[in-house]
């Protein structure tokens, strides 16, 4: 079952019969996995398949209740994290493990401070980051905070840091997640150099395009088991997609008919935030203007830090801005807070699902009918049979996939969790809903899902808008897209004219050099 | 689209016999120390004992009620035991007639009587926690550091408004309402169970009690859902206030006298209580009912301690343990179900 080293190598590491159970949960049952020597090494499966809990037992967070884990061809047991990190392996979790407020090469060495037993070499712990810095091309002096950086600058003090205890095997757990097409392209280049050093790279993400951009061989994981494994230029994205799935899911991205649009039902005219001495890193919006149709979903382009989640917030009453108007059906008007956008039918599904949305400890239904208690209470209380009832019909809309509306939304999956904010925004029957990044994280088949259900809320009359910074999925939804960059609109094309290299040049492009603008 | 078959597999099951056994701690933890205690000394289930015990957690059992309202929005107060003696003392004084007949023993005729008395020590409390919580949302200073300077300034309050020295002597109609009884029943005990029934109401059947919780889980996401977070964290320490106000009403007509200092280290008791009664400091989660069975629960292991002898000092180094080990409990409970 296992197609040990097609090509003749022998595997740097190799894991076998690995097995972990949680109580309750079978997290891993029987998986193979091996990584060849210079090799980039795709991990891959819907969430919950296993991916994260293999890599923990890799990197010593788990110990595993069976199965044995084989370096260079010797059997090795890793305790704790350190011992992982000892043997060469290191793993760079999606949560950065950086201390924000000190330096790049403090967070470089942290542990490992070069110098005296007592006292830290300064200067040579500066020389030494500087010399790792250069090879991932991290151009910043060594003695900046680490709280200065862009997330794609952090991720890169994370690589140094891994390449800093000469590791062999670094264990990526969806670096991209977070970064623009150009940062993503810039990681790549990195990983590239890394593998050109010798060095194995295990590489978990949900973007299958950079699976064949970047990798060399890939394994499946599907519900704790071991799906198959092999060399990316054999296979192809449907294949990938049927193995992680384990049926049909169609065409991911299928064609879809431009609607008519309706009236304008949102509209932004310079709107304008300008940094202050208070926050000197705020991303600035500089006479930002767009209009939302009743009916169609906008994609709001840019790369990160484009200003795009600002924008939307600005719009949402969330973030306070210094200039410009915003119309609702034509009607001018301003918002304190959250609460004036909601009172005029404004939806927002945040960024980050975890920190914005959701409420990880509380129950389902609370999660679910927290904005819009109105719907079912009755005076000061709430009437739990009407809770129940709408609970119950959002369950069946979106299939949230979950054991009962009283476990804690937490214990979901990524992809389900995502339906409960879209259900809570549902049900309060907005006219305009704004969704920033609607399928960060999520699996493949959820993403299917969620893209069907925004299509559908378009469809009964409502103005979407999509920010997402996977260019496939603005292209797949939106019937007409804005792009950003630094904070200023750059463009606006429609989806039948627009193409990613199109966007690229759009979303990199200065103001007026946009190669379409087209007028709606 | 997709197939239940594979997504049944991948949720994790609700049954936890760890998660069950936590739920349940305090309650198995208090069955056992009275079982303890029973053994070890027979007077301790007497039902005059037993009375005594609820009688004497009456007071800050009234102060935990709303201490759970403030922790499950992440909060803390702990001014509790200051604003006690505080609105003790105004009540007093309105029952006296005013601060110049504070040395008359009471015979009655002169004071405005107890409903007047008890309403000013709840207003009293009410505005000076409201305060507290406008502290905490519009100059953004973190709770620990308002109450702590509320601690600190309800006590001088106190000082000052009574020179130092106690009122008391009060109408028999004010010292029922703490040493009366209807039936067997202490009367503090019914203001305390009946005052317990309404809060847990409020925070599971009530649009408010659902956005205390939400706030506390989530402050970011709950202003995001349309919350008026500032509102409902002034409010709890406005809630936090009234019970101080209506606590130090009780303690009066138990004790017949208001003084200045008055519920001193008060806090620490009613915060172990909250936090024994499984609601976590981190905000978002626990239950009125974890709260009056870990008030119960400190309750019986002082009286326990007193009729086993050990000397007071002693209990205090046991509370501050017990503190301790179950916020750590709370800790690792949690730790433990993020792993599954």
């Amino acid at each position: 079952m296992l197609d040990t080293a097609p090509d003749g190598v022998r595997p740097i590491l190799r894991m076998t019969g690995v097995s972990k159970r949680f109580p309750g949960v079978k997290a891993l049952e029987d998986v193979h996995f091996e990584v060849g020597p210079a090799e980039i090494h795709a991990l891959l499966g819907e969430n919950g398949a296993g991916k994260s809990t293999l890599l923990k037992v890799l990197s010593g967070a788990y110990s595993a209740d069976a199965g044995s884990i084989e370096l260079f061809g010797q059997p090795v047991v890793f305790p704790t994290p350190h011992d992982a990190q000892r043997a060469g392996v290191v793993t760079i979790y999606q949560e950065f493990t950086l201390a924000p407020d000190l330096t790049i090469a403090e967070n470089v060495f942290i542990g490992r401070e070069p110098g005296s037993r007592l006292f830290v070499s300064w200067r040579r712990l500066a020389d030494e980051t500087r010399a790792i810095a250069q090879r991932i091309g991290l151009k910043r002096d060594p003695m900046t905070p680490v709280r200065d950086l862009s997330v794609a600058e952090q991720q890169l003090v994370e690589i140094a840091r891994a390449l800093s205890m000469r590791s062999r095997v670094i264990v990526m757990d969806e670096p991209t997640s977070a970064l623009s097409e150009a940062e993503v392209a810039n990681l790549a280049q990195i990983i590239r150099t890394l593998k050109a050093e010798g060095l194995s790279i295990i590489f978990v993400t949900h973007r299958l395009e950079e699976v064949f951009r970047l990798c060399d061989r890939y394994t499946v994981l599907r519900d704790g088991h071991y799906v198959g494994s092999g060399r990316v230029a054999d296979t192809n994205v449907d294949a990938i997609i049927r193995m992680m799935v384990g049926r049909d899911v169609g065409a991911l991205y299928g064609a879809r008919p431009i609607p008519e649009h309706g009236a304008v039902a949102l509209e932004v005219e310079g709107l304008t935030r300008r940094r202050t001495a208070r926050d000197p890193h705020a991303i600035e919006l500089i006479d930002v203007s767009l209009r939302a149709h009743k009916g169609e979903i906008l994609g709001l382009a840019g790369l990160v830090g484009a200003g795009r989640t600002e924008t939307a917030r600005a719009i949402f009453g969330a973030d306070a801005f210094d200039e410009g108007v915003i119309r609702v059906d034509g009607e001018s008007v301003s918002f304190e807070s959250p609460r004036d956008a909601m009172a005029h039918g404004i939806g927002l599904v945040p960024e980050d699902r975890k920190k914005q949305a959701l409420f990880l400890g509380l129950a389902v239904r609370t999660n679910i009918t927290i904005a819009g208690q109105d719907r079912i209470s009755r005076g000061w209380f709430i009437d739990e049979r009407r809770e129940e009832a709408l609970v119950d019909e959002f369950r069946q809309q979106l299939s949230i996939r979950m054991v009962s509306p009283d476990q804690p939304a937490g214990l979901l999956s990524g992809g389900n969790q995502q339906k409960v904010v879209l259900a809570r925004w549902l049900a309060l029957r907005p006219k305009i809903l704004i969704v920033d990044e609607p399928t960060r994280g999520i699996d493949v088949s959820s993403k299917v899902e969620v893209h069907n259900l925004l299509i559908d809320m378009a469809k009964s009359g409502m103005a979407v808008i999509v920010i997402s910074s996977e260019l496939p999925e603005i292209l797949s939804i939106s019937d007409r897209i804005v792009t950003m960059r630094e904070g200023r609109v750059t463009g606006e094309i429609a989806r039948i004219d627009a193409t990613q290299e199109i966007l690229m040049a759009m979303m990199t492009a200065q103001e007026g050099a946009a190669p379409t603008r087209a007028a709606i | 689209m997709t197939g239940a078959k594979t997504a049944e597999v991948r949720e994790p099951k609700t049954f936890d016999l760890f998660d069950y056994l936590a739920r349940f701690a305090p309650t198995i933890f208090l069955i056992a120390l009275m079982a303890i205690f029973a053994a070890a000394e027979p007077r301790f289930l007497s039902s005059i004992n037993l009375f005594n015990v609820m009688r004497q957690v009456s007071i800050t059992g009234l102060l935990a009620l709303s201490m759970t309202f403030v922790i499950l929005t992440a909060g803390i107060d702990l001014s509790v035991g200051s604003l006690l003696a505080f609105a003790g003392l105004v009540a007093a004084a309105v029952a006296k007639g005013g601060l110049a007949n504070r040395f008359t023993v009471g015979e009655g005729g002169v004071g405005y009587g107890w409903g007047l008395a008890a309403l000013s020590a709840i207003v009293v409390g009410l505005l000076c926690g409201y305060l507290q919580g406008l502290a905490v949302t519009r100059l953004k200073v973190p709770p620990f550091v308002v109450t702590l300077g509320g601690m600190s300034a309800f006590r001088g309050a106190a000082l000052v408004f009574s020179g130092g020295g106690p009122i008391s002597g009060f109408e028999p109609s004010f010292t029922w309402w703490g040493q009366g009884k209807i039936g067997p029943v202490p009367v503090p005990v019914i203001i305390f169970l009946a005052f317990a029934v309404v809060a847990h109401i409020t925070l599971r059947y009530t649009r408010y009690g659902r956005q205390v919780y939400a706030v506390g889980g989530n402050p970011e996401a709950a202003r995001l859902s349309g919350l008026n977070v500032n509102r409902i964290l002034a409010s709890v320490y406005a809630i936090s206030g009234f019970f101080c106000g209506l606590a130090s009403f009780v303690l009066a007509a138990r004790l017949n006298s208001a003084e200045a200092v008055a519920g001193t280290g008060y806090e620490l008791t009613v915060i172990a209580s909250v936090v024994i009664g499984g609601t976590s400091l981190f905000g978002g989660a626990g239950t009125i009912l974890g709260t009056v069975v870990g008030t119960i629960l400190i309750g019986v292991l002082l009286n326990g301690l007193i009729l086993m002898d050990v000397s007071s000092y002693i209990q205090q180094i046991i509370i501050g343990i017990i503190i301790v080990l179950a916020v750590a409990f709370d800790t690792f409970a949690k730790s433990r179900r993020r792993k599954v």
